[in-house]
């Protein structure tokens, strides 16, 4: 792979490149489903190839193909440079990038059971547990099971030196029971909708995850829904469940703070930011008790943002988002640093495979954990509503105003969970909400959870996220506003 | 020829031939058989596409890609599974095929498995265009170049995309079922800002030459001038004037309810609805994808061909889009909407066409005595699947409407609205005719006039 790499940047300097990187990727993905008992999808992919970015005449080219040969991979840089060389036709100003180190590395994501070295009867078998036990409730009529792993080798070689190589084991795990009944469609989720929880693990992942034993509660409540109360509409206390406030934070602060929003570069597809340069170091984001970063190193934890060099060869930080409530940082990359005065980039560029080109990404956008038990949290509310497991998302253009809705809620009342309430939702201004903030839970409550859709880009690239969080309490909240009509 | 030259000739990408293609299918096909496969099916997809990205009024990116995918299904003993690589060479294609097979055999007998289908015959669709084809990366620099200048000229900032591209897809089977389809796509969209606000445009065609990027610039441009001092309206009920991309976002999402899968497994808005009114009378829809206004493929994920298939006619939903599977436990025929086999979502219909009416969006402005014009709609997303409420908001260009004139913008809303309510409460359609949006895949809708439309917040501009 490296012969090919360095092949490819060759090329690219011959035909007039300043600058070249090159990636090789290799992806196998595997993907497991049942519905009703039966088994759904069983489908193995792999894709491997190469994306070659250039900068000639101070504008950006990329190029990728599939045909790894050497001809191919010459051919592929050659196109790069001859694309690049039209973007300066149309160019604003020459790319100045920021400094950075060359580094010869490999890194491993941590792992102790390869899924794809596992027996696939004892995955499916699983699956089919899972999904029977969500059958035996009366009342469930559609049942969905789903296991999904990924293998991501990457070879990053550039024209400043770098040579390095990454792998990634990816796992991703869920159960989901669907009641149909009268004039209403309920569901839900363990330990997460729109595909579970998912982490830059092994096959241990779905083993602590137990969807198994977790299968009749939730099959229980899709069922139980149909007959709860109706959310109230009201401006009140709202307590998020970790796995929402993980979504929460992924809407209202990682898509803001991404430095390519923030200039433009987005303006027409996933939208801009109200998070203006003159904004660093200045907005009241949240109360005191509100401290967010951004954590792409390991010790962080296995979250889907978790690596040891981002897509341009910058070794992985974390960043200090919002510090004591105060907004202290964007995330950024080498065009892009220099722009908020930072002498490197933060090591934010990722890329969804080898044919598409880096872009800033969410790296793990975390919450740090507060001081709360959440016995005490919920003991110490007279009168709010917890919220879990997301239902629906939506944010405006800009990052301000969002909507969301859960699976299911609960009422608080006198300091005792109370009534199941359905079809909860709540909406806001991002700072309004951030700043409404009065209760984390600690460490103990605290998850990483895995974001594994987030579409950003054009053409449209699909990453994974990590987002940090334990349960956290939110005062003088819109809550009921989607189901206002019922 | 020189090294160099021969080099320089093989950076010109093409798409395989059919003939390429055919010769790789009978390779995997052939792979199978001698693996023990009793039935072998095989897709080849392939992708060779440029994108030119911009803003701030220049290029910030500009890629190309080009790729072919070889996926091969195998059945034995009654249990099916999936294999995909982009690898060519003989022992990846036998890999492949092994694990196919490995993996079906992991797995209990699946007890309907049909066998797979014969060949068919098929209805041709030219949606392969040179002129698309030949496109060059300099040739997009300039079309961007020109809308650039105009933005600068306005005192304004433009972002976008130029795309142009070619794809091709073929089926093959172990029972002699063979379909190729390749077509082109050009795509320009614009944002044009003028602090605080933008507005957008956006067209997408087969052929590059039905599309004309410097007056979807020029639209975008008086729009967003209009945009750029919005009022602050009350969130309430309104009567809404939605332009085609708008409606397109929102309607999109009925796509998978009118599948006979979903409505088996309960999941579809369309549940104890079949054969009642719904809808106005005066909403009809089809699936086409013969229509002049489509793109896509004559045949579905198993190679059968596709139908055309009424929707719903006068407001009431007729008929449901089957894939084979569907059609048997159904007793009905399939009408060739069916996924890549396995799955478990069976079908849907991908090429709606509404019917639309006679008025211009120019009448339907003049009709309004209080409303709003909607340019786009944002991030949608089910609030509620059986009612189908959705939620999103507008984006790029909200316009108040007063006494039959547009007469100032205003700030966006959020909207959370039931599709079913909208499509009972149409006052007035335009002709309908293709569109392209940013939720939904491209479609065939008309522009509409609709009372009633619940706004329930306001953002900040």
């Amino acid at each position: 792979m490296w012969d090919l790499a360095a092949h490819s940047l060759d090329i690219a300097k011959l035909r007039g490149a300043s600058y070249a990187d090159a990636r090789v990727m290799h992806l196998r993905q595997r993907d497991l489903t049942t519905k009703n008992g039966a088994v759904g999808t069983l489908a193995q992919s792999e894709s491997i190839g190469i994306g070659v970015r250039v900068l000639a005449n101070g504008a950006w080219g990329f190029a990728s193909t599939d045909r790894l040969t050497k001809d191919g991979v010459a051919a592929c840089a050659a196109e790069a440079v001859k694309i690049a060389k039209a973007s300066a036709l149309a160019k604003r100003n020459d790319v100045v990038m920021a400094p950075e180190d060359a580094y010869v590395d490999s890194w491993q994501s941590p792992f102790q059971k390869d899924p794809f070295e596992m027996p696939l009867e004892t995955q499916l078998d699983l699956l089919l547990k899972a999904d029977k036990e969500m059958r035996r409730v009366k009342g469930v009529t559609l049942t969905e099971t789903d296991l999904q792993f990924r293998k991501i080798d990457s070879w990053f070689a550039s024209s400043i030196g770098s040579r390095i190589h990454q792998r990634k084991v990816i796992s991703g795990c869920g159960i989901v029971a669907t009641s149909y009944q009268g004039d209403e469609i309920q569901k839900r989720s363990y330990p997460n909708s729109f595909g579970g929880q998912h982490a830059l693990r092994g096959y241990e992942l779905v083993e602590e995850t137990d969807l198994v034993k977790h299968a009749p509660r939730i099959a229980e409540e899709a069922v139980a829904l149909h007959s709860a109360a109706q959310c109230p509409r009201k401006n009140g206390t709202l307590i998020l469940g970790g796995s929402q406030l993980g979504l929460q934070i992924h809407e209202s602060v990682g898509h803001p703070i991404e430095l390519d929003r923030v200039l433009g570069q987005e303006a027409n597809f996933a939208g801009t930011s109200f998070l203006t340069l003159d904004k660093l170091n200045k907005l009241k984001y949240g109360t005191e008790l509100v401290n967010v970063v951004a954590d792409a190193r390991p010790e962080h934890g296995p979250g889907l943002g978790t690596f040891a060099y981002d897509d341009e060869g910058v070794p992985a930080q974390c960043t200090d988002i919002i510090k004591d409530g105060e907004f202290r940082g964007y995330l950024s990359n080498r065009e892009t640093a220099h722009l908020v005065g930072l002498a490197r980039s933060s090591g934010t560029m990722r890329t969804e495979s080898w044919n598409r080109l880096p872009i800033i990404r969410m790296t793990n956008i975390s919450l740090k954990a507060g001081t709360w038990r959440e016995p005490d949290l919920i003991a110490y509310t007279d009168d709010g509503i917890w919220m879990d497991t997301n239902r629906s998302w939506s944010i405006d253009d800009r990052r301000y105003q969002f909507q969301f809705s859960t699976e299911i809620a609960w009422e608080i009342k006198g300091g005792k969970k109370a009534r199941m309430l359905k079809n909860p939702s709540y909406s806001g201004i991002t700072t309004e909400f951030w700043n409404s903030c009065d209760a984390i839970c600690s460490k103990d409550y605290w998850t990483l959870w895995g974001t594994p859709n987030c579409g950003k880009g054009q053409p449209m690239q699909t990453m994974g996220t990590g987002h940090g969080a334990s349960p956290a309490r939110f005062r003088n909240v819109n809550i009921g506003t989607a189901f206002g009509g019922k | 020829m020189s090294a160099t030259a021969k080099m320089r000739a093989s950076e010109k990408a093409a798409l395989c031939s059919e003939k390429q293609l055919r010769n790789i299918a009978q390779t995997v096909i052939r792979l199978g058989k001698a693996a023990g496969a009793e039935e072998t099916e095989v897709h080849l997809d392939e992708t060779l596409d440029a994108l030119t990205r911009f803003a701030n009024n220049g290029i910030h990116q500009n890629v190309a890609e080009h790729g072919l995918t070889i996926s091969v299904r195998t059945v034995l003993d009654g249990k099916t599974a999936r294999v995909s690589t982009n690898k060519l060479d003989q022992d990846s294609l036998r890999s492949a095929v092994e694990s196919s097979l490995s993996l079906a055999a992991s797995q209990p007998k699946a007890p309907h498995l049909l066998p797979m289908p014969g060949g068919q015959k098929y209805k041709r669709v030219k949606r392969y265009m040179r002129a698309t084809a030949e496109l060059t990366p300099e040739d997009r620099a300039h079309a961007v170049r020109k809308a650039c200048d105009l933005a600068v000229k306005e005192g304004q900032v433009a972002a976008g995309i130029f795309v142009s591209g070619q794809m091709q897809s073929a089926i093959a089977n172990s029972r002699g079922l063979f379909a190729a389809h390749r077509q082109t796509r050009a795509e320009f969209s614009i944002t044009m800002q003028q602090d605080p606000a933008a507005s957008w445009a956006k067209g997408n065609a087969a052929d590059v030459r039905e599309l004309d990027p410097l007056a979807l610039a020029k639209r975008a441009s008086a729009k967003a001038k209009l945009a750029a001092s919005a009022v602050e309206l009350a969130p309430q009920k309104y009567t809404v004037i939605l332009e085609p991309a708008a409606v397109l976002d929102l309607v999109g999402f009925l796509f998978y309810d009118f599948a006979a899968t979903a409505v088996e497994d309960k999941r579809s808005c369309l549940n104890d609805r079949m054969g009642k009114p719904l809808f106005g009378k005066n909403i009809s829809l089809m699936d086409d994808v013969y229509h002049p206004g489509q793109l896509g493929a004559p045949f579905d994920g198993e190679g059968v061909p596709r139908q055309r298939v009424v929707l719903a006619d006068n407001g009431v939903p007729r008929n449901l889009v089957y894939g084979r599977a569907a059609a048997r436990r159904a007793g009905k025929k399939p009408t060739g909407h069916g996924f890549t086999l396995p799955n478990e979502y069976g079908e849907a219909p991908m090429n709606l066409v509404f019917a639309g009416g006679k008025a211009s969006l120019d009448e339907m402005i003049a009709s309004t005595e209080h409303g709003l014009l909607v340019t786009r709609l944002w991030y949608i997303r089910e609030v509620d699947p059986y009612e189908k409420v959705m939620t999103g908001m507008t984006r790029d260009g909200l316009f108040r409407v007063e006494k039959g004139k547009v007469t100032t913008a205003a700030r966006n809303f959020r909207f959370n609205q039931s599709v079913l309510e909208m499509l009972r409460n149409v006052e007035m359609m335009s002709p309908s005719a293709r569109a392209a949006g940013e939720e939904s895949f491209e479609m065939v809708v008309p522009a509409m006039k609709i009372k009633g439309f619940q706004f329930t917040e306001v953002t900040k501009f």
